[in-house]
């Protein structure tokens, strides 16, 4: 067992515990079940907590575990008991932060689910197998991000009726705001 | 916030109309995905597809083996298009289908092209995938690429390598260790999170060598780590080095404690927690190191955020249990938190103050926490119930308060453990506190009125049976248990029986009542209720009120000095296998199987590559027992008293590896020689051990078994048998030789060639030693122990031990010697204290049992005497253990 600070796992829930997007690094939990386990154990214990304005903490099973809410999506991130608290909230505060950025200040459960593959690029840019590998939310968000300005660029890729349903798509967002 | 009422119909709205996910289905999307076959890619559509694939695995779906391998291939003809955001989506899908190695070649190829891209996002993200589905043999072919990667001046691709190295290291050491140029290289980069990840990389290159992380440690202390992360690292390697070194003796100036105290100043929270975290984990600290730490870790009390509220009375909580006089500094502000929102931080506050807390200030404390224990959750409890217990030890004048609390809470809602904590606490408090003994049995009867959990009123009503008739007024007991036996269950009613009984063979006046009350119990309708009820009528003297007899008393009170877990084992053995006689109880070993023990007391922190201890060997005197047994030559030696735990013989790692077990008989004594063959050519036989006893008067050889074959790597035995004098702790020296035939093996077909060449092998000497005839048995109340013992058996003398290097280590060395059992947890010295009394029991060879107090005192020029006194069954076996001690 090295010494390095490290994450045992980032999860992203609705307000009644169902996934959004979660990712383990760490075997404590082997099978599928074991992690729904820990999911529901966390978000039944955390739930009547004020998690609004700050990062809160929690012991867990020998785990220590600080998250955050805003609207209906729950923040969590796992760490082992010997971990530093301070670094676990930075992480977490990082991945909040990161997705406020990418849904340009929208987060709830509805955005979050239709832009699922930023936020699971997110997730994949703050740690890589338990060990953070950026920490600043403008530095993620901006290497998620660079493809979402990329991809409208090269017209000449697209078909006109791709193009088309892009521009419908736009509009009718910017409608529906 | 008034959500609630929209949410639910937002909820509705939402989740029927907007989730993309809806409905979504396995079988369909493994249908859409066919999309990435198309001449003409989609890139948007692609992109979705991918994210509904990662939705469903992050859902908990899961890919057949065929599934994932078409998917992966489809994916594969993804790298074609040129979209930034569809290649990363790509990049994750590999990750996350973990192909296997035939596959992996595949995307090799696409993968080397983007690692070798312009795009900064490319490199990083393949080294990233490529690194984590590789194996060795690929990994050779991209470690140039690698090495590169290090010190690429994008500092993404830089971590993204060095992060990957990490990982790698686990799976193929060999080829990270050689790329430690450039790693060292990357340490010194401008980038912050690139220097972190070098950081940690190369230590772990380097973690088995203890010089070279000194000197690193060395050189990044004097300053230039840039980010938070990599500081907090680098305070970690700090204390694992000063954890190895130790103290300066001349100066008791401890290495690197400049730079920890440092960081206490550094303006990044993580760091100045980590460091303060750092400091109140080093072993022995003084009160002068810990000062700073405290202070800040005060500081971070009042903060408005909870994580460092709770970081801080975390680590305050351990700081007080062995520096209880560094904390009260924090009392004032760690009170304020016992109002936290965050229950977890209250608790911790609360455990705190309670373990520092002085005498006037407990009534206070009370108070305060009477009124948070209603809003907290059980296991919350249980950690407040458990602190005010040891509270109550630590000042028993003021019992009274901290017992009415506990009634109190007793009498409130509840679970099992919650409630099983504030009984055994009752419990405890009643036997070590006198004062509080009557009060304390009150509580409990008037629980037991209400008790909705049988395990507990069986509890309290075997205590009861105990320590209610040795009160001034047992009668007003009896109430009580009687309503037991009219209201419970039958398990409850049976043990309510026995408790009746006991206050009867203790109480005379009180006998003829019980015997009515009893007689009662004849009707009842279970059958275990009316045979104890049966039992105790006849065995207390059916309704003559004479004198309870001694052996009576014994049978109602006398303990079961036998381990459960022991005697669950040999019930199970001879119920397996019934004999014609009876099941004896004095078969049962008594050896304490003390290994679970010793793990939960092992620190939890888990042991750091160097300091890692190899697990202590299991004690098996049941696998003894029956090996021993099945020997006919020893099968007349009687029962096994104690079987020793295995002395090496030899060096590590020599040709052959010797060790020995002593297995002690009341008249024999029994080496049992475990040998192992290292050497593959090689095949042993009648292997023998040839014992000089010179050296041990008393002992006389009376039969060895000898080994017939020992082949490479299977380990098996030899025995070499004595007589000594019966019941007498003999003591001597033993030097041994091995003595075998070699016959040379070939290793090809395992065949043995058929001469053989005899051969001696020099093996160290052994002692017997007077611990050997000890028994460690541990009991569970020592006082009462103590004070049951004949005060006549005792022997007190007292010894000088000279100097010694502190008081726990000439504490540990008396324990050794003596191969006692250490009770209620007093082989732990505190530190710096000065004198300390340390309680042993045992069993001694012929089945008696000892008990030892041992009082230390230390002076200032580290002279530590001893005051020993030994009370057990026989006065001769009080006198052997001063002779022991004497000798030692």
């Amino acid at each position: 067992m090295d010494l390095c600070p490290s994450v045992k796992n980032i999860l992203l829930l609705d307000s009644e515990g169902k996934r959004i997007a979660v990712k383990y690094y760490s075997d404590d939990w082997p099978t599928n079940s074991a992690k729904e386990a820990f999911e529901k154990a966390v978000f039944t214990k955390t739930q009547k907590t004020n998690a609004r304005t700050e990062v809160e903490i929690a012991m867990f099973e020998s785990n220590i575990v600080v998250y955050k809410f805003v609207q209906d999506l729950h923040f969590y991130v796992t760490g082992g008991e010997d971990e530093n608290e301070v670094f676990l909230a930075t992480v977490l505060q990082g991945f909040f932060d990161a997705v406020d950025i990418l849904l340009r200040g929208n987060v709830d459960k509805k955005e979050a689910l239709e832009n699922l593959d930023l936020i699971l690029l997110c997730i994949d840019g703050i740690v890589d197998g338990g060990i953070v590998l950026e920490g600043d939310a403008n530095s993620i968000a901006s290497k998620v991000a660079s493809h979402s300005i990329d991809s409208g660029a090269p017209f000449s890729e697209q078909t006109i009726s791709q193009a088309l349903a892009t521009a419908r798509e736009h509009l009718t967002r910017s409608l529906l705001k | 916030m008034a959500q609630p009422l929209v949410k639910k119909d937002d909820d509705r709205d939402d989740e029927v109309d907007y989730s993309p996910f809806l409905g979504i289905e396995k079988g369909a999307v493994l249908q859409e995905a066919r999309v990435f076959n198309d001449p003409q890619l989609d890139t948007r559509r692609c992109s979705q597809v991918i994210t509904k694939l990662l939705y469903l695995l992050n859902q908990g779906e899961t890919l057949t083996k065929v599934e994932a391998t078409e998917v992966f291939f489809a994916v594969t003809k993804l790298f074609q298009s040129k979209d930034i955001g569809l290649r990363r989506m790509v990049y994750l899908m590999i990750k996350e289908l973990s192909p296997s190695a035939d596959e992996v070649i595949i995307v090799t190829s696409s993968l080397m092209k983007d690692m070798n891209s312009r795009t900064d996002m490319y490199r990083a993200n393949a080294i990233r995938v490529l690194c984590r589905i590789t194996d060795g043999t690929l990994l050779t072919q991209i470690e140039r690429y690698l090495k590169q990667a290090i010190v690429d001046k994008s500092p993404v691709v830089a971590s993204a390598a060095l992060v990957s190295g990490i990982h790698l290291l686990q799976t193929n050491p060999e080829i990270v260790k050689r790329w430690s140029n450039e790693v060292q290289e990357a340490v010194q980069s401008r980038a912050a999170l690139v220097q972190f990840h070098a950081l940690a990389l190369l230590h772990q290159i380097r973690q088995n060598d203890r010089l070279a992380v000194n000197k690193l440690v060395t050189s990044l202390t004097k300053g230039s780590i840039r980010s938070p992360l990599a500081q907090c690292l680098l305070i970690r390697y700090t204390s694992q080095v000063i954890r190895e070194s130790g103290v300066n003796p001349q100066t008791g100036d401890r290495p690197f404690y400049d730079y920890l105290e440092g960081c206490l100043r550094h303006k990044a929270e993580m760091v100045i927690y980590e460091a303060a975290k750092a400091i109140t984990e080093l072993s022995n600290v003084t009160a002068r190191e810990l000062t700073p730490a405290i202070t800040v870790l005060q500081l971070f009390l009042s903060s408005s955020k909870p994580v460092l509220r709770f970081a801080a009375v975390r680590t305050l909580n351990k700081v007080a249990m062995t520096h209880p006089m560094a904390v009260t500094n924090c009392n004032i502000d760690m009170e304020s938190l016992i109002s936290d929102q965050n229950r977890s931080i209250a608790t911790l506050a609360i455990t705190t103050l309670l373990k520092t807390g002085n005498e006037s200030s407990v009534d206070r404390l009370m108070k305060q926490i009477t009124n948070f224990m209603s809003d907290i959750a059980d296991e919350f409890k249980i950690v407040v119930v458990e602190a005010i217990r040891s509270l109550c030890l630590k000042f028993p004048l003021k019992y009274r308060s901290l017992m009415n609390f506990l009634s109190n809470i007793l009498r409130e809602e509840g679970g099992f453990e919650y409630k099983k904590a504030i009984v055994d606490s009752i419990v405890i408090l009643i036997r070590d506190i006198p004062d509080a003994k009557e009060s304390g049995l009150l509580h409990l009867c008037e629980f037991i009125e209400d008790c909705e959990f049988t395990y507990l009123s069986t509890q309290i009503l075997h205590f009861l049976g105990n320590e209610g008739p040795k009160t001034s007024d047992p009668s007003k007991y009896i109430r009580y248990i009687y309503n037991r036996v009219i209201l419970e269950n039958a398990t409850v009613r049976a043990s309510a029986v026995s408790t009746l009984a006991k206050f009867g063979a203790l109480v005379d006046p009180l006998k003829p009542r019980i015997f009515v009350l009893l007689r009662r119990c004849l009707f009842d309708n279970d059958d275990e209720v009316r045979d104890r009820a049966t039992l105790y009528l006849n065995t207390l003297g059916d309704g003559s009120v004479t004198e309870t007899d001694k052996a009576v008393k014994e049978f109602l009170f006398g303990s079961l000095d036998i381990p459960l877990t022991n005697l669950e084992t040999s019930l199970k053995n001879y119920l397996r296998d019934p004999a014609e006689e009876p099941f004896d109880l004095y078969s049962v070993p008594k050896e304490v199987k003390s290994q679970s023990f010793a793990e939960k007391k092992a620190p939890s922190k888990k042991p750091t590559g160097l300091s890692a201890q190899p697990a202590a060997p299991t004690s098996a005197p049941d696998a003894y027992e029956r090996l021993l047994s099945s020997i006919p030559e020893f099968a007349s030696f009687g029962k096994l008293f104690k079987s020793s735990a295995p002395v090496e013989l030899t060096e590590a790692e020599t040709e052959y590896a010797v060790n020995v077990v002593k297995h002690i008989f009341d008249r024999h004594v029994v080496f049992q020689y475990n040998c192992t063959n290292t050497i593959p050519e090689q095949c042993l036989e009648n292997v023998t051990v040839i014992v000089d006893a010179s050296e041990a008067e008393e002992f006389a050889e009376v039969g060895t078994k000898p080994l017939k074959s020992l082949p490479y790597d299977t380990p098996a035995q030899t025995f070499v048998a004595f007589e000594k004098p019966e019941g007498v702790p003999a003591v001597g020296k033993f030097s041994n030789v091995l003595r075998f035939t070699v016959k040379e093996v070939d290793p090809s077909t395992g065949e043995a060639e058929d001469d053989g060449v005899e051969d001696e092998y020099q093996l160290e000497d052994f002692e017997v030693v007077a611990a050997d005839y000890i028994l460690k048995l541990g009991v569970s109340n020592f006082k009462n122990a103590w004070e049951n013992m004949d005060p006549a058996s005792e022997r007190v003398d007292e010894y000088g031990l000279g100097p010694r290097e502190s008081l726990a280590e000439a504490v540990n060395a008396v324990i050794i010697l003596l191969g006692m059992h250490p009770c209620e947890g007093t082989e732990v010295v505190p530190s710096n204290s000065r004198s300390h009394t340390c309680l042993l029991s045992g069993v001694y060879i012929g089945n008696v049992k000892v008990l030892v107090r041992l009082s230390f005192g230390i002076d200032g020029t580290k002279e530590v005497a001893m005051k020993l006194a030994v009370r057990s069954e026989d006065e001769s076996v009080s006198e052997a253990i001063h002779e022991i001690v004497a000798s030692g």
